[in-house]
């Protein structure tokens, strides 16, 4: 479990996140929702340290990361598994080189169980064939999902995914979703997801954080979220006019 | 102001560097890397050292027989004085300015761009020591294999005087010969190995340097891309002073 406490951050004098206040189970998808622009990715660069916040807590199980030593950091990264929401893949790396990167650098496995493994990762992402391309020679949604191999390589205990569906189609959107939703499960991961697909919302939000301008406005799940009277969170999450028919729908079936 | 940035980025130079030399996670996954860079850095460098080295021995060599050219000098000093030029100043320094162009953009423009895309957090995330992941080999590979740019210089460019000596008759093979033999002082060998080396951490050091630290996209790794370049021959230049100054006197 990790639990956010009072966490500010600015920029040159523009302040980002105002005391946010959140706790991530484990063994649950939770996600970060919210408008571009609201402070999604600071957050999730602040929990895992790349982003040094002014003030507040950051606690992984008990343990306050910004009391660590540079050595307790470099420990508990290695439980740490990360996509970026523009991928980060290594570009002198090939597909697979990029997936079996961590393994290498952390295990102790032989070169064939690294392969195995890596190739185990990329075919849960849908991605069995691709493994001697470079990223460069990937379209945009399957460096993503390269990125995700890559992630849960090492069945890190805590998952961080940014946007992991931005720049997918629905059908693999939702593939993505659930890939991530059971790997949490089996393994009772931490999973923390930043997105602003409605559908990922819907489908998978076990604990859903609401941003709005840097400010922690609304917490809950994707059950509570049709009857909330939070009219921020309403305006985000029922923008278009589908979703509002679908909420309307929900509505009148209870 | 200028004062107190320009030690503010020399002290962050340096808690750079203090990252740079920490024992690498893997041995293996080091060399591995370290054989990669002695390649791209270095095997890829023979050309241009290689070309540049004869066409500048050649002309050392032309211009010493015509600003020489008299009876109370010995006709050997053309190559004794392309020699001295050689290996005092253009297989070190000048290869080093070279190389700072070459080398140094390669190195600041493959590390920013990783920056600005996110692969060094990427390492970070993973636990990675990412200053020593990626320069540390870099600097070891160039520093291993400067010396071999040097000596091939060296020769190249006395080589590039023989040519001169063959295809015109502005001076015969034999004097050169003769010339590029007499009053050979061996430090001087070694005074430009000495000098490479000073120049060749500076280069692959303070390139790293520039490219880590970009903040912003493709645009900023170019104008850091530059900015390494300038600043290590600059620092380059500076240096050549103080070690010729220890090192010949
Ligand atoms: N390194 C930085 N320096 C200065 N400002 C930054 C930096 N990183 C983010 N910001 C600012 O912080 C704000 C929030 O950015 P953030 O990337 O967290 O948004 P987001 O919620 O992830 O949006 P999106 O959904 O578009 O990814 C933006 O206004 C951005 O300009
Ligand atoms: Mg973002």
């Amino acid at each position: 479990m990790i639990e956010v406490k009072n966490i500010t951050k600015s920029f040159d004098e523009k302040t980002i996140l105002y005391n946010v206040d959140a706790q991530f189970h484990a063994g649950k998808t939770n996600l970060i929702i919210g408008q571009s622009g609201s402070g999604k990715t600071v957050l999730m660069k602040s929990i895992v340290g790349l982003v040094k916040p002014e003030k507040g807590e950051i606690l992984y199980n008990g343990r306050d990361l910004m009391k660590m030593t540079p050595d307790q950091i470099k420990d508990l990264r290695k439980e740490i598994g990360m996509l970026f929401q523009g991928s980060a893949l290594f570009d002198y790396e090939t597909v697979l080189g990029n997936v079996m990167f961590p393994l290498v650098m952390f295990t102790e496995m032989t070169q064939a169980e690294m392969r195995d493994r890596a190739l185990f990762c990329l075919e849960r992402v849908n991605l069995k064939g691709a493994d001697r391309k470079y990223p460069s020679e990937l379209s945009g949604g399957m460096q993503k999902r390269v990125a995700i191999a890559r992630a849960i390589a090492l069945n890190p205990k805590y998952l961080f995914c940014d946007e992991p569906n931005s720049g997918l189609d629905p059908k693999t959107s939702i593939l993505i979703d659930e890939l991530l939703r059971d790997i949490t499960h089996e393994y009772q991961m931490t999973t923390i997801i930043n997105t602003h697909d409605m559908n990922s919302v819907l489908g998978i939000g076990e604990n859903i954080i609401f941003l709005n301008k840097g400010h922690k406005e609304w917490v809950g799940d994707m059950s509570q979220i049709y009857t909330s009277d939070n009219q921020a969170l309403n305006d985000f999450v029922f923008a278009t006019d589908l979703f509002q028919e679908v909420k309307n729908f929900l509505i009148s079936q209870k | 102001m200028t004062i107190i940035s320009a030690l503010e980025t020399f002290g962050k130079y340096c808690l750079f560097i203090k990252r740079v030399f920490t024992i690498p996670d893997r041995w293996k996954v080091f060399f591995k890397r370290t054989t990669l860079e002695i390649s791209k850095l270095g095997v890829d460098s023979i050309p241009l050292v290689l070309i540049i080295a004869v066409f500048i021995g050649a002309v050392i060599a032309i211009q010493m027989q015509l600003n020489i050219m008299s009876p109370l000098i010995p006709s050997y000093s053309v190559g004794l004085a392309t020699r001295e030029i050689v290996l005092l100043e253009f297989s070190s320094s000048i290869l080093g300015l070279i190389l700072a162009g070459k080398v140094g953009s390669n190195i600041a423009s493959e590390i920013g761009t990783m920056r600005v895309t996110e692969q060094i957090d990427a390492l970070e995330i993973m636990g990675v020591n990412s200053c020593n992941f990626l320069v540390l080999p870099k600097i070891v590979a160039f520093l291993i294999f400067m010396p071999v740019l040097v000596v091939f210089c060296m020769i190249t460019s006395l080589f590039g005087g023989y040519l001169v000596a063959i295809f015109t008759d502005l001076f015969p093979a034999s004097t050169y010969i003769y010339g590029i033999q007499t009053l050979f002082v061996e430090w001087y060998v070694w005074y430009a190995l000495i000098k490479s080396l000073v120049f060749s951490f500076i280069i692959t050091s303070v390139a790293a340097f520039f490219g880590y630290y970009v903040k912003g996209g493709a645009l900023q790794v170019g104008k850091a891309s530059t900015n390494a370049v300038v600043s290590s021959s600059i620092l380059i230049l500076l240096l050549d002073v103080v070690l010729t100054k220890l090192l010949l006197q």
